[in-house]
């Protein structure tokens, strides 16, 4: 392997150094660093000439970055334990959207607690309705995926990799057209029945304590994680290991975002004479919460767990964790396991915003997904999230302010162009360290 | 469910074969393909424009059929694209030796199932295709062969914007349009000249691709634009999550579009307050529209939509035509059809020199979860 890859750079080097070459390296990078400048100047322009429609689109695009977040967890997970580009990963996501379709239009499992308890208040009915709607998506397509795992990529786990990967496409295939058959789904376009009533949220219409709540939550958390550095730094070994606690990333992340929005959103701006018309919609709160909430609790699973340390190990080198006594297949399936259940929620989320299932809907998001976890450094969970709200603000930015018919050919050109800059991805590490 | 539909059909037909040929003497038979999409993001449009098709057929048999002939449907799910309608129109014209086609219902497919038709010298009646190049090639000259049963884009976005500028009093409009589809272009331009011709300014012009599922990016500059009209002349399926989006983006203009809403699938919570161009109204109180919804309902248990009415109105200017003519032969057809006048379901056509229909439009409102009748608006 070490050998190979000298080999290999050597080459590269001798073809870089060469006179035409470095020319021809300089001139592309050239005409990036001018295409990015363009940019800029486009955006810029955009936020001086109207401040206020640029910051809905940046809200627009956090909205869109959360759902793609969740799903390239998946691939990234996915990518770091077994190196397999799960390209069917995006119809695992159509399949929770398509489970909690069925389970609000025809069991409608939204309303159940309101059957059981009659007598409760119609906002907490709605929340556990929508949680439990959420949690069975997560189970189905957690399920399918250990499913997927254990029947199209375990037997070709030890055969050339390009094998599992064409098996993916295949799985990914199967999965569109079996779901399109009139008995499985169907390949009608669906409106979907949403779980709870949409509310736009603009200035005046959000209440205070819950937007101080939020400053309080992202202050408290931001303070508790500085003073627990301060005094690692010190050689506090608990307070270190308390800063990298999950929870303060929650109280950073949910009480950060939420803040920012719902401020954004509550509160009447008025620059210059003119009143900012911003809103935010509780679909979009709901995505954004949950979508933290879910990203957080698998950094717990990875980093707090027994399972989650499993996970690492194998990730680094199988054959030593099973000599370890490490259940080698179980910490894959369970990998599999936890990726579906969040595409299975991302699925939920996403029909939950826009109110339609099809068949081929995991396509698209799926590939775009795919591509904000190779932004993001593809084996890195903060890199797929970093990658996954990359995406989403340059898609909407890019149909807002450049072009819209260009918005995916744009959106697809930011991999190359961050891939440029960083080969690894923004939160790439060296390989070996990655889950 | 549509399967169970193509095999009764397919038995159908295995009973009228097998039935033809035990009988010793053939009766003859006359084959009429209708091509419609029944499968994806339209397919009940498809299913509403075979049903209709079928019914009239059924009615004609019922009768003696044309010409002493029995006719025989030949459906075939051309899918609302080029690559499957060619496809289709190839199988039926050389493998059923049809000589007439009932379809299709989008323009981008009617259109390369016209130049089939042409080459072949077969009759083509599209009932809701309606871009101009449809029976009009690209040198501007009529194609012989091809008629519609439906009024043309031009018609559909003059009317809409006419409609918004004298009866809504509306003065500012915003567009939004699939760059891609030809029939969602040709509303939107069509919309947009005849607007700003009456005094109205088209405050917003966005255009975005087929695959799109968030139109939040656009829809925020449209809010920002503040227009009293939200022109989204696409079909259903796209008009059903613009819609709902731009009610949470909390925009209040009132939406308007064309006959691609004109189906069960149209969230009629989102489009709330609404206004769309149609073919015709089952709310109607002619005696035709009446008669044609009972005999609908009768045969399906359902209220036909315009797709269905329609269709049903493109079988019978076909078999119409085929009797005046006098013999099965497609060039005699559209010589009877492009001289004659017919009074049918959508009201009393005549085709022009570009064998597009002249006949009304009506406008419908969609308030409180239905779909009301509102005017009839003649050309």
């Amino acid at each position: 392997m070490g050998v190979r890859a000298e080999g290999s750079t050597q080459m590269n080097t001798t073809f870089l150094n060469r006179k035409n070459g470095a020319w021809l390296n300089r001139l592309s990078a050239g005409l990036f660093a001018l295409l990015g400048v363009g940019v800029l100047y486009v955006l810029g322009k955009a936020f001086v000439d109207n401040p206020s429609v640029f910051t809905q689109q940046v809200m627009n695009g956090l909205q869109l970055g959360f759902i793609y977040a969740l799903i390239a967890l998946g691939y990234t997970m996915i990518y770091g334990i077994v190196k397999l580009i799960n390209f069917a990963h995006g119809d695992v996501f159509m399949v929770g959207a398509f489970t909690s379709f069925y389970a609000i239009a025809t069991m409608n499992l939204h309303r159940w607690p309101a059957r059981v308890w009659p007598s409760m208040p119609e906002g907490t009915v709605v929340l556990i309705g929508t949680i439990t709607v959420i949690l069975l998506s997560m189970l189905v397509s957690g399920i399918l995926a250990i499913v997927m795992e254990r029947f199209a990529y375990r037997p070709l786990r030890n055969k050339p990799r390009i094998a599992a990967l064409i098996t993916a496409i295949g799985v990914s295939f199967f999965l569109e057209y079996f779901g399109a058959l009139p008995f499985v789904f169907t390949n009608n376009y669906i409106t979907y029945p949403r779980p709870f009533e949409v509310v736009v949220y603009d200035a005046g219409t959000i209440p205070p304590a819950a937007m101080i709540g939020m400053w309080v939550l992202f202050i408290v958390s931001v303070a508790a994680y500085i003073v627990l550095r301060v005094m690692g730094k010190k050689g506090n070994a608990a307070a270190q290991a308390w800063a990298r606690h999950p929870l303060l990333q929650f109280g950073m992340l949910f009480g950060g975002f939420l803040a920012v929005v719902l401020t954004l959103a509550g509160v009447k701006i008025e620059v210059g004479g003119k009143v900012w018309d911003l809103s935010a919609s509780n679909v979009m709160l709901v995505i954004m919460g949950s979508s933290i909430i879910l990203q957080v609790g698998l950094q717990y699973i990875v980093t707090q767990t027994k399972l989650g340390k499993a996970m690492r190990a194998a990730a680094y080198d199988k054959p030593a964790a099973r000599l370890m006594g490490i259940n080698v297949d179980y910490v894959i399936a369970s990998t599999f396991a936890l990726g579906g259940g969040l595409a299975g929620a991302a699925g939920v989320l996403y029909a939950t915003a826009f109110k339609q299932v099809h068949h081929l809907m995991g396509i698209i998001p799926g590939l775009k997904a795919f591509v904000a976890a190779v932004i993001g450094g593809i084996g890195s969970i903060p890199g797929a999230f970093v990658g996954g709200l990359i995406m989403g603000e340059t898609e909407v930015l890019a149909a807002g302010f450049i072009s819209t018919p260009m918005r995916d050919a744009i959106a697809f050109s930011m991999l190359i162009v961050v891939l440029l800059v960083w080969p690894q991805g923004i939160f790439g590490e060296p390989p070996g360290e990655k889950v | 469910m549509r399967v169970r539909n193509l095999v009764i059909v397919a038995l159908v037909l295995a009973t009228v074969v097998l039935t033809a040929c035990g009988g010793g003497a053939q009766p003859k038979t006359l084959k009429v393909a209708i091509l419609a999409p029944l499968s994806g993001d339209v397919a009940t449009f498809g299913q509403s424009t075979r049903d209709g098709a079928l019914l009239a057929i059924k009615e004609w048999n019922e009768n003696g059929g044309v010409l002493g002939m029995q006719i025989e449907p030949v459906v075939e799910d051309s899918q609302c694209n080029a690559e499957a309608a060619v496809s289709a129109a190839n199988k039926v014209i050389q493998q059923d030796g049809v000589k007439f086609i009932i379809g299709e219902v989008c323009s981008s497919a009617s259109i390369p199932i016209s130049e089939v038709a042409m080459a072949n010298g077969v009759l083509q009646i599209s009932p809701t295709s309606t871009n101009p190049s449809v029976t009009v090639d690209e040198n501007g000259n009529t194609k012989s062969l091809i008629f519609r049963a439906c009024f043309i884009d031009p018609f559909q976005g003059t009317v809409a914007a006419k409609f918004a500028l004298d009866n809504l009093g509306a003065k500012t409009a915003a567009v939004l349009l699939d760059q891609g589809n030809d029939y969602v272009r040709g509303l939107a331009e069509f919309f947009r000249d005849a607007f700003e011709a009456g005094g109205g300014e088209v405050v917003v012009w966005e255009t975005y691709t087929g695959e799109d599922q968030d139109f939040s990016a656009i829809l925020t500059k449209v809010k920002d634009a503040n227009p009293d009209i939200l022109y989204i002349p696409d079909y259903y399926s796209t008009v059903n999550l613009i819609a709902a989006q731009a009610r949470e983006k909390g925009i209040d203009a009132i939406m308007m579009g064309g006959d691609g809403w004109d189906s069960p699938d149209l969230d009629l919570t989102a489009v709330d307050g609404g206004y769309f161009t149609n073919h015709y109204s089952s709310q109607d109180q002619r005696p035709e529209v009446q008669d044609f919804v009972a005999k609908y309902k009768a045969e399906y248990g359902k209220e036909p939509d315009a797709l269905a009415a329609l269709a049903y109105d493109a079988a019978n200017i076909l078999f119409e035509s085929i009797k005046k003519a006098g013999e099965a032969d497609p060039q005699k057809v559209a010589d009877a059809m492009a001289n004659g006048s017919f009074d049918v379901v959508s009201g009393h056509i005549t085709f022009d020199e570009h064998h597009n229909p002249i006949k009304p439009a009506v406008i419908l409102h969609i308030a409180d979860g239905k779909v009301e009748f509102v005017t009839t608006i003649a050309p």
